[in-house]
């Protein structure tokens, strides 16, 4: 686009207003505005602020209705990230944030920036990252490119975060043929700072010298963010030029400068150039600050000569900050940069015109009102129509399987449920040494430095629930959240969301997205479990054909004691297995009825939140009373699959002994909601204080080693499967997959 | 004990080893820049793991020749005991200081999880806190860990007992299974002539500390501060 842009230099034609994006009558908007007709820098800059990937024109009315508030939160949505209050002084920052459409086009550049993007947005506001986590989604396992786009998303991954040193701790992968042409990629991160060390990014100060870190701007990523917020066609390879490419190496040089930097009193405000570059940051920092801000475009660094203003502008470059400095600090900031060996320039100051002003070559190239860019965005109630319900999927009408243990097998080595060991061992996920829960347990648990508390990690959705049912799939991504992290021990504490959806301007997707906006905000409401940071990330679609509604949920929680944790596996035989909360066999748009019957029909499962809230509560002081040795929430493919994850990853087998009162197989494989295993060594304790808040609870066996020590797991109806062969089906399919040749 | 830690540009294991060295000597290491202009006496000297100038150009070539290295391996001439961590072990290749060079990863790609490692020599500043022959459970996070050397030097560093560590399995059998990497001979470490320079690829910083799932790295800095002193 850029090149094209050149050559109509001085001439807005209504191609050139299409080509950026904009409605005639967003265009018309702007005339309005301006009382002139913008130059093409000025319309860049319009069409990225007004691009639905920073101005959230389409989610904004339905993101309000995601509750934001609680005692501990310090900072909610609006910021760079979110910020709660851990205690001891120090607060968590936290995000995760979208790069779907440059991993498809190029996978390694595309995630490794998508992880670049995520950790400043965290160290911008004074906290050093201390875990990362990601949620992906690929096509299906026999399209394609699916293998290429797996090994490259995950080498760039890994490339970014192993670099800079920062750890990576959990995730999720899922394959399904609705992300065939749009994957995935959603990267969060997590980080710790003082609460009373906490920057913003509202500038202020009239006279403040805005100044610019990091590496030097060229014409990479140009219009990223206009690419984002727009459908993908057979030509989208042809987009690569706007995939950024990473340094992390810069990054990590950033990070440490920006860190040492804020330890002094120098910077009023501060803010990364992720997404339309200095263009948002620049508009964000005066529009929050409610100043203007005046840029000498000839002073920015440049990685290349004969950069225009309008490429300057729009350029997505990375690992670059903005910062507004206090009077007479350029010194004091210059030396740090410089120790770093990082470019550092002061390019403007703040004013009090409250308008975007911008030179090259001594002439204005630009000159705007900064609040219209942001205030005057359009904003979209789109139309939209509910997802129709679906029937019910009766346990009787889906046959069951001849033996269950060979249907455990079969998912175990699915796609979706098989161990994501091959992708995690390419993480480092050690770095920083205080990893005390390692990826593949309901969530991960870094140590807070220094101390014996921990904040526990996890990424959850379930996208075939959310395809099915909008507001249940939407409750269920954020309890599925929060019980991962109360299996650990975790008080959960807030969540960031990143909302993957198709094209908003189709009505049913749009139902889709509002659905799940509902579902969500009833789940964070009922659960005590905020939304303080996100990101919207529309049009993955490609040739009409839209993903599943994808919205990703990071949550975090806070341990105590990290002494208390228990593990995933059951560590010693001959204690009791109890299974919390209710269960009444649903199969529908379960993995089993997928993967073994080839059907994703039905409604998926009800969640019920209150329930969901009691049994978490439970299962959470049980853990805190030292009353269980290992806990596992059930999840994807039932009860039965949850045992074998916890003999997989355990020290014994198990031998259920109940007998269901329902059909076997909707035993054994429903995916009903609010429940957890639990293997304890004082069952009536914990049944008595389940009775107590009336949550069902009922012991279903127990550990034992088998009787030839094989570890076994047994099951009513079913023959007995060694640890070894449990282990050893659920490490195979992907390494088979991403190795056959 | 003293001891100094050289911090690059683009070093992260600096303050995991900082920490494991607090640990066991009782007070922190020294924080060594590597554009400071002295290198501060110390009885050892370790270079942490990370990705010292981006791995740009070969991993641990650049930190190689950065100036303070010029002071590095003249301490180390003299005897100072210098211990290379992966990234430290690459750049130890890299100076000159210890044989062999550190190739890319058989399978080519980034591994991060636990091994088992046989510590071949308990006669050794850096390995008196084991037993030789023992096997230790320690972590690697590397993209570059195939150690190369051709046959001669091979049985050269056999022979004269240089070999510190070889990855096995857990019952210590050096089996092609065990090898993350595609390392000759299972080879994860190695010492100069002298002993007194070990490069390993293992970090045994990562496993130091009970809460993160096990200590056998602990006895390779409690085995430091027991020699040094």
């Amino acid at each position: 686009m850029s090149a094209s842009a050149a050559e109509h230099e001085g001439r807005i034609t209504p191609a050139l207003v299409a080509e950026h994006g904009f409605t005639d009558g967003e265009y018309r908007k702007i005339l309005e505005i301006l009382g002139r007709e913008p130059n093409l820098t000025e319309l860049g800059i319009y069409s990225v602020m007004w691009s639905e990937h920073c101005s959230y024109k389409s989610s904004k009315t339905w993101l309000r209705k995601l509750p934001t508030e609680a005692p501990w939160v310090i900072q909610g949505p609006g910021e760079n990230a979110g910020v709660v209050d851990i205690g001891d002084g120090l607060a968590c920052v936290f995000k995760m944030e979208s790069h779907n459409h440059p991993s498809f086009i190029e996978p390694y550049q595309g995630a490794a920036t998508g992880v670049g993007g995520i950790l400043r947005d965290v160290f911008t506001m004074g906290a050093r990252p201390v875990a990362n986590l990601n949620a992906l989604r690929f096509g299906s396992p026999d399209h394609p490119k699916t293998r290429h786009l797996v090994a490259g998303v995950v080498a760039g991954i890994g490339g970014y975060g192993n670099c800079v040193g920062i750890p990576t701790v959990a995730g999720e992968v899922n394959f399904h043929p609705a992300y065939n042409g749009n994957i995935l990629v959603n990267a969060m991160t997590v980080g710790v700072a003082a609460k009373d060390r906490i920057f913003y990014s509202a500038a202020a100060g009239v006279g403040n010298p805005v100044v610019y870190v990091g590496a030097k701007t060229g014409r990479d990523g140009i219009h990223g963010a206009t690419m984002a917020s727009a459908e993908f066609a057979e030509d989208s390879e042809e987009k690569r030029p706007t995939v950024q490419v990473g340094d992390p190496f810069t990054e990590k040089l950033l990070l440490e400068a920006c860190l040492e930097l804020m330890a002094t009193d120098a910077i009023v405000a501060i803010q990364d150039m992720g997404a339309a570059g200095l263009t948002s940051s620049s508009v964000e920092m005066s529009s929050k600050g409610g100043v203007g801000i005046a840029l000498d475009l000839d002073k920015v660094p440049v990685r290349e000569t004969g950069m225009t203003p309008y490429e300057i502008m729009l350029s997505e470059s990375q690992e670059r900050m903005l910062m507004v400095l206090r009077p007479g600090r350029e010194d004091t900031a210059r030396r740090v940069f410089e120790k770093w060996e990082l470019d550092f320039a002061v390019i403007g100051e703040i004013t009090d015109t409250g308008r975007l002003v911008l030179r090259a070559g001594g002439a204005v190239v630009a000159d705007l009102e900064v609040e219209p860019l942001v205030a005057n965005a359009p904003e979209y109630d789109r139309p939209w129509t509910p997802s129709p319900p679906r029937a019910e999927v009766q346990a009787a009408d889906v046959p069951a399987p001849g033996d269950p243990a060979d249907a455990l097998l079969t998912l175990l080595a699915s796609p979706d449920l098989c161990s994501r060991r091959w992708v995690w061992e390419q993480y480092d996920h050690m770095v920083m040494a205080d990893t005390v829960v390692r990826p593949g347990a309901d969530a991960a648990v870094v140590r807070i430095h220094g101390s014996r508390r921990g904040l526990a990690v996890t990424t959850d959705c379930t996208p075939r629930y959310c395809v099915a049912d909008p507001v249940q799939g939407g409750r269920q991504a954020v309890a599925e959240a929060w019980r991962n992290l109360t299996a650990l021990g975790a008080r959960p504490l807030a969540v960031t969301d990143n909302m993957n959806f198709g094209n908003p301007e189709r009505p049913p997707v749009m139902g889709q997205f509002a659905g799940c906006i509902e579902g969500m905000a009833e789940a964070c409401r009922t659960l005590d479990f905020p939304v303080v940071s996100g990101n919207v990330s529309f049009y993955n679609e490609t040739n009409g054909q839209g993903i599943l509604p994808t919205p990703a949920i990071g949550g975090v929680g806070l341990i105590d004691d990290i002494e208390t944790i228990p593990a995933t596996g059951f560590q010693a035989p001959d204690e009791a297995i109890l299974l919390i909360g209710d269960g009444h066999g649903w199969l529908g748009a379960s993995l089993f009825l997928r993967e073994l019957r080839g059907r994703e029909d039905g409604a998926p499962p009800p969640v019920d939140l209150d329930a969901e809230r009691r049994a978490g509560d439970l299962v959470r002081g049980l853990v805190r009373d030292g009353l269980v040795s290992a806990c596992h929430d059930l999840s994807d493919g039932g009860l039965y699959v949850a045992l074998a994850e916890m003999v997989i990853a355990g020290q014994t087998g198990a031998r259920i002994e109940a007998q269901p009162e329902i059909p076997l197989h909707a035993w054994l494989f429903g995916e009903d909601q609010g429940r957890y295993l639990l293997a304890t060594a004082r069952p009536e304790a914990v049944l008595e204080a389940a009775r107590a808040v009336k949550v069902n609870a009922r012991q279903i066996g127990r550990t034992w080693d088998g009787e030839r020590g094989e570890r076994p797991l047994t099951a009513p109806g079913a023959r007995p499967i060694s640890q070894k062969e449990l282990r050893d089906t659920h490490e195979r399919w992907l390494p088979q997959y991403m190795e056959r040749p | 004990m003293k001891a100094s830690v050289i911090v690059f540009p683009g070093s992260n294991c600096d303050r995991d080893v900082q920490v494991a060295l607090t640990d066991s000597m009782g007070r922190p290491p020294e924080m060594v820049w590597h554009g400071d202009s002295e290198l501060p006496a110390a009885d050892l000297i370790v270079l942490p793991g990370g990705f010292s100038y981006g791995d740009y150009l070969r991993s641990g070539a650049m930190a190689a020749n950065s100036p303070v290295m010029r002071e590095v391996v003249d301490r180390a001439q003299k005897g100072v005991p210098v211990l290379g961590i992966c990234n430290g072990f690459q750049t130890l290749t890299e100076t000159g200081l210890l044989p062999g060079v550190l190739m890319r990863n058989a399978n080519l790609k980034f591994v991060c999880k636990d091994v088992t490692v046989r510590v071949e020599t308990s006669q050794t500043v850096f390995t008196c806190g084991y037993e030789a022959g023992q096997t230790v459970r320690i972590p690697i996070a590397h993209h570059d860990g195939n150690y190369y050397a051709d046959d001669d030097l091979l049985d050269r560093l056999e022979g004269e007992g240089r070999v510190a560590f070889r990855y096995t399995d857990p019952e210590g059998a050096e089996t092609e299974a065990a090898n993350p990497n595609g390392s000759a001979r299972n080879i994860a470490g190695v010492f100069n002539e002298s002993k007194t320079v070990l490069g390993l690829m293992p970090h045994p910083e990562r496993l130091a500390d009970p809460a993160l799932g096990g200590s056998d790295g602990k006895a390779l800095f409690d085995g430091l501060v027991e020699a040094l002193g």
